[in-house]
């Protein structure tokens, strides 16, 4: 097992550098000069410009960036923003909770509701309630995020107001964040009725977010349930009489689940990422809009840095599945 | 009840803002994050509303409303008879706010203003580099490393500028948020205890509000400052709620999440007039969007066609199509509200015989050319590509083929500026201080070709009227330069201008005296809720 884990994390160490080199080159290969941007319509003069670039560490050969920003990396120092001049990470660790706990939110929404949806469908094959059920999960997938997102505002907080419109939590409710997870800190704060608008203020973006894992889970729940149930070891347990709660629920889903864990890593992946336009409608402070934003302004330490980060992360949770694949089933190690 | 199936916490974030019995809160759905609170660094509108204009004050201010220069912290000041130096005496007992770990220990002395304003002039000042990348565009941009000579104490309460030559838009320049004073004590303690970085993130000035707290892209905390020398604020807390998008913002106004939002989509605006709840304030905006031609180029370096040109753009349909009424046609290269602006100025009529007819005469057929449309939205050009398809069409009524291009933001900044740019661009400008030397020279002037004067113009007349202006201290004798040179202008044509925009405010019924700048900032020192 130790042999098994070494190989992975050197795996990772080529990774990681493959990402720090695509990560401070695409960037540089988009048109646009960050400078430039810093002042807008106002104009620099040549002279002001070659300061700024000068002051901004820009005017190096490209190379030579790129070893100091990996050399600064290697460090723990990812840089500063040319933008905010904010440290990149001070900003990661503000933003990054916000994002984990939508994300947290949504896929607990997405499995929740998508694996029952996908294991009735398929016990219902063929029938109105499979075709309603996967009806409704294609129009989920297809959805425009942006626009479902305003007409779940326009509907639940602006006609009927059960819901906050946007934000993390009532602006009545002031306190330090701890561990930046707004449920938590909300229940540590002590104040009352701060942890039900957390709640509240987490519904909408949730459900928006969870929409679209929701519909692929569904699906794959589905055609996975599907195989299995079409197996001779399921026909053998109906066979001996089991009921049929214990043929679906015990032989059947355990086994149809493998695909779905993989489809729901997946999903989670992508989710840290950032989820961009549910972030952006529900103003909610994460690290999507974070990285957006700083490409339209070519903000290079934030990207090159935001990106490594979020790799970094991301190959961590795989390490971790990984090693738990490799627990599980003992053949993976080999 | 329909509030039976809601959240607890829904209905006491509804009720939050119609709580004004004890402690009034002020909640605003500003547009975008500062980029941080030190206002010197940065040149954003969105950041210096969330820090020069609540947190700190300069020595000189813009009378609210209005780009009239006013006494802040200066109380008084004198200009010598050649217009280099300035000697301001500052206004005595000025208190610098406080946080948990500093508590001032003296008021407002020259010290303070040499501070804020030497470390963004002076290379070798040990606060000029005290976070990365601090590159103090603002000042820089103005000018001033080169205009400043020197800043000095003379005593406590008083403070003299040298300029190396006059410079009449100066006053005007010390009003902009760049120029922010900031306690100099505080600077000491944060060097002190090595955390100069706080600067720019826990701010402390003499303003009408402090700074409470910041959380990341979600919201900003300030309370009322008690000492503040100025009138005191009738809001005891101000809340920027940080939500990017305009149909959000809206949303949020209208469930009573905020009480006034900027920069709403011009589609949302008749609907907010008809709600009962809301108000929406109009006023008209300090900004120009033109049509640049370059004119060192053939056809358009002729006057002639580049009038033709004019003659032949129907502002109005732009002005409805895409501010759907909400601005102005553009007449002179200064908008209406600016002082010395030109009354007698006669525009270029649409009218596309006369189009044709001043076409063929200068000997121009078949001319294709292209137009450049801005990728981004802008205040002052809410969508410059539909502006340049009206264009379009206009032109082709008098046999002018026109190809638009556009670019990514910058590479669009960019390449507009490059002299030998391929046909006209649109651009555009929202003042920064108020003086028509920020838009005529910054724009137009000799000096700006192959920067900010994207017609690449040099016109010797114009020129030397707006260079005039601009050491003439006396402003009835500046307004008839700046009179003359907007003829000059408009005689030679280097824009078509097309429009001024109108800053549009929607906020609740309940809000009283929101006084809307000109300049386009959002401030917050006078306004109430009424009861």
């Amino acid at each position: 097992m130790f042999g098994f884990l070494l190989r992975r994390i050197a795996v990772l160490i080529p990774t990681f550098i493959g990402v720090s080199i695509i990560a401070f080159s695409f960037i540089r290969l988009l048109p646009g000069d960050p400078v430039a941007l810093l002042s807008g319509e106002r104009v620099m003069s040549p002279e002001q410009h070659a300061a700024v670039s000068h002051q901004l560490g820009l005017d190096r050969p490209i190379v030579i960036q790129y070893l100091d920003y990996l050399w600064g990396v290697m460090r723990g120092d990812f840089g500063a923003s040319i933008v905010s001049k904010t440290p990149i990470m001070t900003q990661f660790l503000d933003l990054f909770p916000a994002t984990v706990e939508l994300s947290f939110c949504a896929i607990i929404i997405a499995v929740a509701l998508g694996i029952p949806a996908g294991v009735i469908a398929a016990i219902k094959r063929g029938t109105i309630i499979d075709q309603g059920m996967m009806g409704v999960a294609l129009v989920g997938y297809s959805m425009p995020i942006f626009w479902w997102g305003l007409l779940l505002i326009i509907l639940f907080s602006g006609i009927l107001q059960w819901f906050p419109v946007s934000g993390r939590i009532s602006l009545m409710f002031f306190f330090e964040p701890v561990t930046g997870f707004m449920l938590i800190d909300s229940l540590l704060s002590d104040q009352k009725g701060a942890f039900l608008s957390a709640l509240s203020h987490l519904a909408l973006p949730s459900i928006v977010l969870a929409t679209i894992p929701l519909a692929v889970i569904a699906r794959q729940t589905r055609s996975a349930m599907l195989e299995v149930l079409s197996e001779d070891y399921v026909r053998t347990a109906r066979a001996k009489g089991l009921s049929p709660f214990r043929v679906v629920g015990l032989h059947a889903l355990r086994n149809a689940m493998i695909p779905v864990i993989t489809t729901i890593g997946l999903q989670v992946g992508v989710m840290l990422a950032g989820a961009i336009l549910t972030e952006t409608i529900f103003s909610w402070p994460g690290i999507g809009k974070w990285m957006v934003d700083s490409v339209f302004r070519r903000d290079y330490p934030v990207i090159q840095g935001g990106l490594l980060l979020i790799a970094g992360i991301i190959m961590i949770v795989n390490l971790i599945v990984d090693l738990l694949y490799g627990l599980i089933n003992p053949r993976i190690r080999h | 009840m329909r509030y039976k199936l809601g959240f607890a916490a829904a209905l006491l974030a509804a009720s939050f803002l119609s709580t004004t019995a004890s402690a009034k809160t002020f909640v605003f759905c500003s547009e975008g994050s500062p980029e941080g609170f030190d206002p010197g660094l940065y040149t954003a509108g969105t950041t210096f509303d969330a820090s020069a204009h609540p947190v700190y004050n300069r020595l000189i201010e813009f009378k609210p409303g209005t780009t009239q220069p006013v006494a802040g912290l200066a109380q008084s000041w004198d200009i010598s008879s050649d217009g280099t130096v300035y000697t301001f005496k500052l206004r005595p007992n000025v208190k610098f706010q406080s946080n948990a770990s500093f508590k001032p220990t003296r008021t407002l002395t020259a010290d303070d203003v040499i501070f804020s304003i030497g470390r963004q002039i002076d290379a070798n000042n040990p606060w000029n580099k005290y976070i990365a990348g601090a590159s103090w565009e603002y000042a820089s941009g103005m000018g001033f490393p080169k205009l400043i000579k020197s800043i000095e104490k003379v005593d406590d309460l008083t403070v003299k500028i040298t300029l190396t030559h006059p410079e009449a838009p100066f006053l005007a320049d010390l009003a902009m948020p760049f120029a922010s004073i900031l306690s100099k004590e505080y600077a000491d303690s944060l060097e002190k205890s090595g955390k100069k970085e706080q600067l720019n993130q826990a701010p402390i000035g003499t303003g009408p509000y402090s700074f409470v707290a910041y959380q990341r892209d979600a919201v900003i905390r300030f309370k009322k400052n008690a000492d503040y020398w100025g009138t005191a604020p009738k809001i005891d807390d101000l809340v920027f709620a940080i939500t990017t998008d305009a149909a959000v913002r809206y949303q949020k106004l209208k469930a009573g999440e905020c009480h006034l939002m900027p920069y709403p989509n011009a589609a949302d605006v008749k609907a907010m007039k008809a709600d009962p709840n809301l108000k929406v304030l109009e006023q008209e905006g300090l900004n120009i969007a033109y049509l640049a031609y370059n004119t060192t180029q053939a056809p358009f370096d002729k006057p002639e066609v580049r009038k033709a040109l004019n003659k032949a753009i129907n502002k109005k349909a732009i002005v409805d199509a895409v501010f759907q009424g909400m601005a102005t046609p553009a007449v002179n290269p200064i908008p209406p509200t600016m002082w010395s602006y030109n009354k007698s100025t006669q525009d270029d009529t649409y009218d596309l015989e006369a189009a044709k007819k001043m076409l063929a005469d200068a000997g121009v057929k078949d001319l294709s050319m292209k137009v450049w449309a801005m990728p981004v939205s802008r205040p002052y050009m809410l969508n410059a590509r539909r502006a340049a398809e009206i264009i379009q069409d206009d032109f082709s009524k008098i046999g002018v083929k026109v190809e638009i291009v556009t670019y990514e933001w910058a590479e669009y900044l960019s390449r507009s500026k490059a002299k030998d740019r391929d046909g006209a661009a649109i651009m555009g400008w929202t003042g920064d201080n108020g003086d028509p030397d920020n838009f005529l020279d910054t724009l137009l002037g000799c000096d700006a070709v192959g920067g900010n004067n994207r017609a690449q113009w040099c016109n010797k007349e114009f020129d030397e009227l707006v260079k005039k202006a601009k050491v003439t201290a006396d402003q009835a004798e500046r307004t008839k330069l700046y009179e003359q040179a907007q003829l000059v202008f408009k005689k030679d044509a280097p824009w078509a201008t097309i429009d001024h925009s109108l800053a549009i405010v929607p906020m609740r019924k309940n809000v009283v005296n929101f006084v809307k700048s000109p300049l386009g900032a959002f401030t917050f020192e006078s306004v109430d809720l009424a009861d």
